[in-house]
């Protein structure tokens, strides 16, 4: 499997977006989706809401476990991917794409985000 | 469970070249899918899958005194199982807890195969051993002697037919004969636990890989995927079977759990846990124990094992099993309730999902019956 380069990562094993205008996507990668399993529900966090880097604003239910789900920044989420929650399997099946999460406005970003080949060795280890 | 490495089966390889990922199930490295495991279920329930099962727990149990043996060991009536024929039952401690449950073939006059689950073969082996002091019967340890493939779905038999030498028209379910499938010797039962017509076939492991790819490859056609444990958990879910450890356990006798009619107390002899178990029926006549109920969900939250059954703000049971039904598009759950709450259709009845109370229909089990 491979990471976008144009991305950033977080060891939660979320993604981050280079910022438009300010504003991230974010997302979960291949790795997590692949481990998860079959996705069957996801809960995000409310458009307007606040997100902190860290912690835990959602969650991902697969056909085996429920996971929380982590932002990678400090944020307003702005919009929430309607599709991915009538649809979680797009968490699956485009994880890097149409299953993107949400976008966050981003205030601040912690100092260890991963880059796309950081991740790959992390993900290996 | 134990530290040391996981066991692997003889399909180990195979496995691993079709990109399974792997889980420790119960001391053993098993596939837990090879894709998308709701694929997987769903090609038993309309085509058929093949599934690597030679973790469970094989034990031969041959003599004389082999059915008097078994008659005691277990609570179910053993002598009155024919050969070729197989028998579901359970073997209880001497307070009635279940110890297992467990399938029992006859093989032959005086020989029986009895399958326990991985995570238990050896306590039930131990059991058997203990209990056949003063039989004229050998207990046999066959976990390293067997592979188990099973073949699960609508299309099972004519996958299977091109490739046997077997009459599959002739066999029934709960029924096993010996014959030989894409030349390897097998005992081939319909037996299963996906709640589809299908097969298992127990061979020697030096067999194995070369019978696993001759069902993949004759199968192909029809549609066989190779399946993984976790479809096959969703699949004895909609179909209503317990798994012992979630449904079934030592703390439960069948009483408790809702399956007092596999005991047996009209057959012949003493049995191992007969008192405790008498007791345990009529206390269940008395004050009626928790049922087990199925629940499906109104939403698309999950419930998991040990999550609290509640109405009107108190707690009326506990869920045993719960996943998203791949057949009914919703999640399901098996749950012990409180008989006042067991009624299909009571209202007001939900599931405490990490501090949300959900509304959850009660149904009767199974979810899901396949068109015969």
């Amino acid at each position: 499997m491979s990471n976008p380069q144009n991305l950033r990562y977080s060891k939660e094993h979320e993604w981050l977006s280079a910022a438009e205008d300010g504003v991230s996507v974010i997302g979960i990668t291949e790795h997590a989706a692949n481990a998860l399993g079959d996705v069957v529900f996801v809960q995000l966090p409310e458009t307007g809401s606040t997100v902190t880097a860290g912690e835990t604003c959602g969650e991902l239910e697969s056909t085996k476990s429920v996971s929380d789900l982590y932002s990678p920044v400090t944020g307003e989420v702005t919009e929430v991917n309607e599709d991915v929650v009538s649809d979680p399997s797009l968490v699956n099946s485009a994880p890097f794409e149409g299953g993107w999460l949400f976008k966050v406005r981003v205030t601040g970003e912690p100092d260890d985000l991963l880059s796309a080949d950081e991740y790959a060795q992390f993900t290996a280890g | 469970m134990s530290s040391t490495e996981p066991r692997r089966t003889a399909l180990d390889a195979e496995h691993r070249a079709l990109g399974a990922t792997m889980t420790d199930f119960a001391g053993w490295d098993m596939p837990l899918r090879y894709a998308s495991e709701r694929d997987e279920h769903l090609a038993v329930r309309t085509r058929a899958g093949l599934f690597d099962l030679s973790h469970m727990g094989e034990i031969t149990v041959t003599g004389p005194d082999a059915v008097r043996l078994l008659d005691h060991a277990v609570v179910g009536n053993v002598s009155t199982v024919k050969e070729g024929r197989a028998r579901y039952t359970m073997i209880c401690r001497a307070d009635g807890g279940i110890l297992d449950d467990l399938i029992v073939y006859r093989l032959g006059e005086r020989e029986y195969l009895v399958v326990a689950n991985a995570s238990n073969a050896q306590a039930v082996l131990d059991a058997l051993v203990e209990r056949s002091a003063g039989f004229d019967a050998e207990v046999r340890d066959d976990r390293d002697a067997y592979a188990l493939l099973a073949v699960q779905g609508p299309a099972a038999a004519g996958i299977l037919a091109p490739l046997t030498d077997a009459d599959l028209d002739g066999l029934r379910y709960y029924a096993g004969l010996t014959g030989t499938v894409a030349g390897a010797p097998a005992l081939i039962a319909r037996t299963g636990y996906t709640g589809e017509d299908g097969f298992e076939l127990f061979v020697r492991p030096e067999h194995a890989v070369e019978l696993w790819r001759a069902l993949l490859a004759a199968g192909a056609d029809a549609g066989l995927v190779p399946c993984g444990l976790s479809c096959r958990d969703t699949l004895r879910l909609e179909a209503g079977m317990p798994l012992y450890g979630n449904e079934l356990s030592a703390e439960l006798t069948p009483f408790d759990a809702g399956f007092g009619r596999v005991v047996k107390f009209e057959k012949e002899g003493d049995f191992v846990g007969r008192e405790a178990l008498a007791e345990a029926a009529s206390r269940a006549e008395s004050t009626p124990p928790r049922v087990l109920v199925g629940l499906v969900a109104e939403g698309r939250r999950v419930p998991r094992a040990g999550y609290a059954v509640v109405s009107g703000g108190e707690v009326v049971g506990e869920v045993t099993s719960g996943a998203p039904s791949p057949t009914l598009g919703k999640p399901i759950a098996m749950a012990y309730v409180d008989p006042a709450f067991a009624a299909p259709g009571t209202p007001g009845v939900g599931v405490d999902i990490r501090g949300s109370h959900e509304p959850y229909e009660v149904v009767a089990l199974p979810f899901y019956t396949r068109a015969k």
